[in-house]
């Protein structure tokens, strides 16, 4: 049975511009021991439904509804003083901003030790003694000295340490890590992103992983979900999806970045227009106003996420054939997808 | 130093559009009821090099290289503490905000966050139409119209003259931003960063954009970004800076095929591919620690606290920017080999 259980989760939000539909029917499922990429542009729902999971988007203005299953418990309708037990310790997060989610006033290691110590009831000493090596496992130099820095005496790469140490200091089954690395410089995100990797071959942690980034993704990750307009649009195991993507908007998204790993191209192929409002949906399928194909029933109905192959989801009107003639004449186009 | 190997053979002077030497900029750390100057940050020290008219050149680094303090140098946004700054023949380090008012015609910036460089209380038609207010153009009209040819030049409805910036998404107002940077014609717009806060899809479109505008109206462009993808994309030569220093100059191509330095070699290796059978064989040099301080920053060669290949010589004495090999070149004692870079960049045929 799988870990975690994401089961038709819808999130909304009421606001004064009208009613803002985040999350509209996502289903996901994540294994012990796996990494999960979900991939979107801005305001495609990745991190409000990864937020859902561990209970940050109950705001009275949210509505949230579809079922959220850990560990034989729906974490949905579960009451808040169960699911603060759950969070942090079970499940851990980390966000983008380190800075923003370090406390200025504290030392960093007292920060860890309340973290523990609010799940576990362990002395004092005993937390210091495991924030301490926490700090080391993350390869923080000196960790004895660091414990008493402050989050500002630290660099972006080593507050984001210090984040994962803590979320790790816990043990948690599953870390969901939303854009770990979108404010790094590339060479520590890469030091970053081996920590991560490295933390779950050795704790068996499973990993949610947010990201706009299709390297990152290419790199990190077991299954792959490239959401869009607060659903799923394809999902598949990494080799499926970036050998033979089958959605329009993945192929966009691929031809849209500039690559360091083929030749120089004089024009990138960008996707036209712009994300949709998530107050007013397009109708039919969300894509179809900047789906170069766009078949007829697209304006209509929405296409419901099936399986094009075994273990590769797609949510498109076109069929399998088209899909994969048309991959293919994309590829023999720009070699860049190759 | 490299002056002469940085330019292609028999090229003259005549040719470069921009031409900066020993470049410094430091800014004080000043401290006490006096303010006396603790300390110094070395945010660009002494670079040099020269672009050409027409050509787009890129400065690529990561957070404190130093290249959005030159973006601001070159267009004298800034003072420089010392060096030179040659803008069409005219040596502009030192000119006063009131002698440089003629060249703000010539030389346009675009900037990371269009959100942040727009004022919120004006009409997108007010802003981009107020660099022809500055320079007189005082016919209302006339501003109209010209500001209205290049919203529409720009991809933005003209008939959103009266809208404000937050009626526009990240993409649109990196257009307004644009289309500021381009009514008065320039003949060198600086890009810092112009794409860095927009999503894939519409981080294309403004790319094609830049291109397409470059091309049509023979703009020479500075584009500066930390994406070394975006960069190679966008640019003829490249300058690959690290706490203040160029320590690598050569055409994009050449760069990517053979980069010298070591730290161009890791940061290439540090860009994730987006393919499943990316990585496999392929060594990545994962950097130890961060970039040290522009404070005090290291000896020598400042890159050698990280650097795997350092010797001792490297701690002790820093590495002239020089040729190593055709038009290239880098500041290192021990450029990388063609071996070293097959194994940083190719996945292994096996």
């Amino acid at each position: 049975m799988a870990l975690l259980e994401i089961d038709d989760l819808h999130v909304s939000f009421k606001t004064m511009d009208g009613v803002v539909r985040a999350v509209a029917g996502v289903s996901l499922s994540l294994d012990a021991r796996r990494t999960l990429g979900i991939v979107g542009e801005s305001g495609s729902g990745k991190s409000v439904t990864a937020q859902t999971i561990v209970g940050l988007t109950r705001f009275p203005n949210a509505k949230i509804s579809g079922r959220i299953m850990f560990d034989g418990r729906d974490l949905v309708s579960m009451d808040a003083d169960h699911l603060r037990d759950i969070r942090g310790a079970r499940i851990a997060m980390i966000f983008q901003d380190p800075l923003s989610s370090l406390h200025p006033f504290f030392k960093v290691g007292h920060q860890i030790v309340e973290a523990i110590r609010v799940h576990e009831d362990v002395p004092r000493d005993v937390a210091k003694r495991r924030t301490i090596e926490a700090l080391r496992s993350v390869g923080i130099p000196s960790p004895e000295e660091r414990f008493d820095s402050f989050p500002h005496e630290m660099s972006g790469g080593m507050r984001q340490r210090v984040m994962i140490a803590m979320a790790l200091a816990l043990r948690p089954d599953i870390l969901i890590a939303d854009e770990p690395t979108t404010a790094l410089d590339v060479t520590v995100q890469a030091q970053v992103l081996e920590l991560i990797q490295a933390l779950r071959d050795d704790f068996g942690t499973a990993v949610i992983l947010i990201t706009h980034d299709l390297g990152v993704v290419a790199q990190m990750c077991d299954d792959v979900a490239v959401m869009y307009a607060g659903r799923v649009l394809e999902q598949a195991p990494r080799e499926v999806l970036f050998d033979g993507p089958q959605h329009p908007y993945t192929w966009g998204l691929l031809q849209s970045i500039p690559r360091l790993d083929a030749p120089r191209s004089d024009r990138l192929s960008p996707i036209a227009g712009s994300p949709p409002s998530l107050i007013n949906v397009p109708r039919g399928c969300t894509f179809h106003p900047r789906c170069p194909y766009t078949p007829p029933p697209a304006l209509e109905t929405e296409p419901p996420l099936e399986e094009a192959e075994p273990g590769h989801l797609v949510r498109c009107h076109l069929s399998v054939e088209e899909r994969r003639r048309l991959w293919q004449s994309l590829q023999s186009e720009h070699p860049a997808l190759r | 130093m490299a002056v002469a190997a940085e330019r292609a053979p028999g090229a003259e002077v005549d040719e470069s559009l921009l031409v900066v030497r020993d470049l410094v900029k430091h800014f004080p750390i000043r401290k006490g009821v006096l303010q006396r100057e603790v300390a110094r940050v070395h945010a660009v020290d002494g670079i040099e090099f020269d672009v050409r008219r027409g050509e787009t050149f890129g400065l690529v680094g990561e957070s404190g290289c130093g290249k959005s303090t030159t973006a601001r140098l070159i267009t004298r946004l800034l003072a420089p503490t010392s060096g030179s700054i040659v803008y069409d023949g005219k040596d502009i380090s030192s000119w006063t905000e009131r002698r440089l008012r003629p060249l703000r015609r010539d030389v346009q910036m675009i900037f990371q966050d269009p959100y942040a460089s727009l004022n919120p209380r004006r009409s997108i038609g007010t802003i981009i139409g107020e660099p022809l207010r500055l320079l007189g153009v005082s016919d209302r009209s006339a501003r109209r119209v010209r500001v209205r040819e290049v919203m529409e030049r720009v991809g933005l409805n003209p008939e959103h003259y009266n809208r404000y910036p937050h009626e526009f998404s990240g993409g649109q107002r990196q257009r307004i931003g644009i289309a500021r940077a381009i009514v008065l014609e320039p003949k060198l717009i600086v890009a810092d960063e112009p794409v860095s806060a927009l999503d894939v899809s519409i981080q294309a479109q403004v790319l094609n954009l830049l291109q397409e505008l470059r091309d049509e109206m023979g703009l020479t462009l500075v584009f500066i970004a930390h994406d070394l993808s975006v960069v190679r994309h966008m640019c003829d030569r490249i300058a690959v800076m690290y706490l203040g220093k160029i320590v690598e100059l050569a055409t994009g191509d050449r760069l990517y095929a053979h980069p010298r330095h070591p730290y161009t070699g890791a940061l290439m290796s540090a860009v994730p591919v987006p393919k499943s059978a990316a990585g496999r064989g392929r060594r990545r040099v994962v950097l130890a620690g961060d970039v040290p301080s522009p404070v005090s920053p290291p000896p020598a060669c400042r890159f050698h606290t990280r650097c795997w290949k350092a010797q001792q010589i490297c701690r002790e004495e820093e590495p002239p920017l020089e040729s190593k090999g055709e038009q290239d070149v880098a500041a290192c004692h021990f450029p990388l080999s063609e071996g070293e870079v097959d194994a940083l960049t190719r996945p292994s045929t096996e």
